[in-house]
């Protein structure tokens, strides 16, 4: 593998500079035209994403851009892999949903106070560009920077109606995210000293096993599951994501909490690929299992709905975690060519699509009642059948029920706990599925069942906005259709896949 | 005791202060000073490393002085979002400090903007 710029390596500067510029000219033309630049933004930087998929798919290869012509450990480089890709344009097509979804919500009112729909637009795309960097940098200190961008990005949004719960929720929320990235730094640092590079293919390259290593990504990880929220540093995740409004909470639970995840994945694979201990892998296993049982469980004991969903999300990252233990020094071959890896990847992005229309689904159904407490949904399926609809097609993923994403996820779970022998992260799939299947029916029974009193709407939901929620939802279900093997796509750019002769 | 090993020993307590008051003090205003506590050690740790680089012959590794560059500008911007998030909720509640915030009791049409 070379170090240089490859071609087409320019499509990566493009992915990152779109959207900040576009957040730039945000601010500097301020008040209505936030919404306008974001929607001139919003179809180039999906055709960019597009066009990097593409290129990966026809060349099978990464792409790669050295910034400013400085080739590593001198300079920075962007790489973009077959995994990079997938996220890429799942975050592209979902924060194009979660923008026409937001086009009414967020309309910059004529002469009224316009920062709550500024600060909206405006973030949407700095954490549209916060994420593409994630997914693209290849040097472990530019992660950071983009971590933290990705923070700045997130906690305001959850604030955006500036009530004391919502800003005490984004307080909470940048204290965990803040501890999580100074973890991660001093790990980095810690790294930087052993080794003298931070980019991840020479430290691949260089990184043995000795304490200062263990040392080291163990702090960056802790650091990396506080961002990503999984038991027990969930405690900021659900009244964050409860309470932002339903566009950023479907951004926040959909692919914000994907970014941590991804990097924990770089660092367990990528950085020290064949070195992680099977007993450091267990212990992530062990806290995704906590996470899917307590998650699930105290997700059918919320009385709002929208808390009900966030609790959910806590359950379905514990589902992420449980790919280390099955792909980590598998029997035969790679990580990435076992069906756990490929399995952890799909729910991520399965996950990304049913999460953001259920939050946007609950969106429409408090803006039609008026609130969102499960208690008072009956009637809701007649008043919003395709809102409801959507939900359900969301729940679908989450329960693992075919066909969709989260089916195929959790069944290439499955099979990897079976091939690997360790039969009890089975047992907690199941369970998990189980359990989702509860809180989704507590809701659909409720939302379907005919209501006591006559309905009131206080407001007409249009029919375009529930379709766009159907779309989101749908996607998830359209994941049903990937093969249920380890997918070559996922695979290209790993390490060493064509020097072992894999394929 | 060489210098490097004094100023890592130093980086370390700082971190481990930082950590505790971070985790220990309910007054949000300390923990927004202990987070940058902790901030001083991670780059104290990168002077640290940068001198350990000049053993090499360099007069000194220039590459974490230039990422502390960096990590400062990100820690005084995490630190300006923390602070002003802090008055806004100080404005609001009248307190600086996070109280079990259950979003069950809260007002139930929180979904607008």
């Amino acid at each position: 593998m070379t170090n240089s710029t490859t071609a087409g390596g320019f499509l990566l500067v493009l992915a990152i500079v779109l959207p900040v510029v576009g957040v730039l000219l945000s601010l500097a033309l301020g008040g209505r035209q936030a919404q306008r630049v974001a929607f001139v933004v919003m179809p180039f930087e999906l055709a960019v994403a597009v066009a990097i998929a593409a290129r990966i798919w026809r060349t099978h290869e990464m792409l790669q851009y050295s910034v400013g012509g400085w080739i590593p450990p001198l300079g920075v480089a962007f790489r973009a892999d077959g995994l990079s890709a997938v996220m890429i344009v799942t975050s592209a097509l979902l924060i194009c949903g979660i923008g026409l979804f937001a086009r009414t919500q967020f309309a910059a009112p004529r002469g009224a106070e316009t920062r709550a729909p500024l600060m909206f637009w405006t973030l949407l795309l700095a954490v549209w560009g916060a994420l593409n960097v994630v997914f693209i940098g290849g040097d472990l200190f530019n992660l950071y920077v983009a971590l933290e961008l990705l923070t700045f990005a997130a906690v305001p949004l959850v604030s955006l109606d500036g009530r004391a719960e919502t800003l005490a929720a984004a307080f909470r929320y940048l204290l965990f995210a803040l501890l999580g990235s100074i973890l991660y730094l001093l790990g980095a640092v810690l790294l930087y000293g052993a080794y003298g590079t931070l980019d991840i293919v020479l430290l691949s390259g260089r990184i043995h096993a000795q304490p200062v290593t263990w040392a080291a990504i163990s702090l960056m990880t802790a650091g990396l599951l506080a961002k990503a929220a999984l038991y027990p540093f969930h405690l900021w995740l659900p009244p964050a994501h409860a309470g932002a409004p339903a566009p950023a909470s479907a951004l926040l639970s959909g692919l914000v909490v994907k970014a941590p995840f991804f990097l924990v994945v770089r660092l367990w694979f990528d950085v020290m690929p064949g070195m992680p201990e099977r007993a450091a892998a267990q212990v992530l296993g062990i806290l995704g299992a906590t996470a899917i049982i307590f998650g699930s469980v105290v997700a059918l004991r919320q009385a709002r709905l929208k808390l009900l969903i966030a609790y959910s999300t806590v359950a379905q990252i514990g589902y992420l975690f449980l790919m280390f233990p099955l792909a980590i020094r598998p029997e035969a071959g790679h990580p990435w060519s076992t069906a756990a890896w490929t399995g952890g990847i799909l729910q991520a992005v399965s996950h990304a699509f049913a999460k953001a229309a259920m939050f946007m689904a609950a969106g429409l159904i408090a803006e039609a009642l008026g609130h969102d407490r499960i208690a008072g949904l009956s009637g809701i399926g007649r008043a919003l059948p395709i809102t409801v609809f959507a939900f359900g097609l969301g729940g679908l993923s989450l329960m693992g029920l075919p066909p969709s994403g989260g089916f195929v996820a959790k069944a290439m779970l499955l099979t990897g706990a079976v091939a690997e022998g360790q039969w009890w992260w089975a047992l907690v799939v199941l369970a998990g599925g189980l359990l989702a299947g509860g809180y989704v029916f507590l809701v659909l029974l409720r939302a379907l069942g005919d209501p006591i009193e006559p309905l009131r709407l206080i407001t007409s939901v249009s029919r375009g906005r529930q379709a766009l929620v159907a779309a989101v939802a749908l996607c998830a279900v359209l994941l049903g259709f990937v093969p249920l093997r380890p997918s070559e796509f996922l695979q290209i750019g790993r390490p060493d896949t064509v020097a072992v002769g894999l394929r | 005791m060489s210098g490097a090993m004094l100023y890592g020993f130093c980086s370390t307590v700082l971190v481990g202060l930082g950590l505790y008051g971070l985790i220990v003090h309910p007054e949000l205003l300390r923990k927004i000073l202990a987070f940058n506590l902790v901030g001083g050690g991670v780059f104290l740790l990168f002077g640290v490393i940068a001198r350990r680089g000049a053993a090499i012959g360099f007069g000194g590794d220039p590459v974490p002085q230039a990422l502390v560059i960096t990590g400062l500008v990100v820690a005084f911007a995490a630190t300006a979002l923390a602070v002003a998030l802090l008055l806004r909720l100080f404005q609001e509640t009248g307190r600086a400090i996070l109280q079990s915030d259950k979003l069950t009791d809260a007002p139930s049409d929180n979904s607008q903007p």
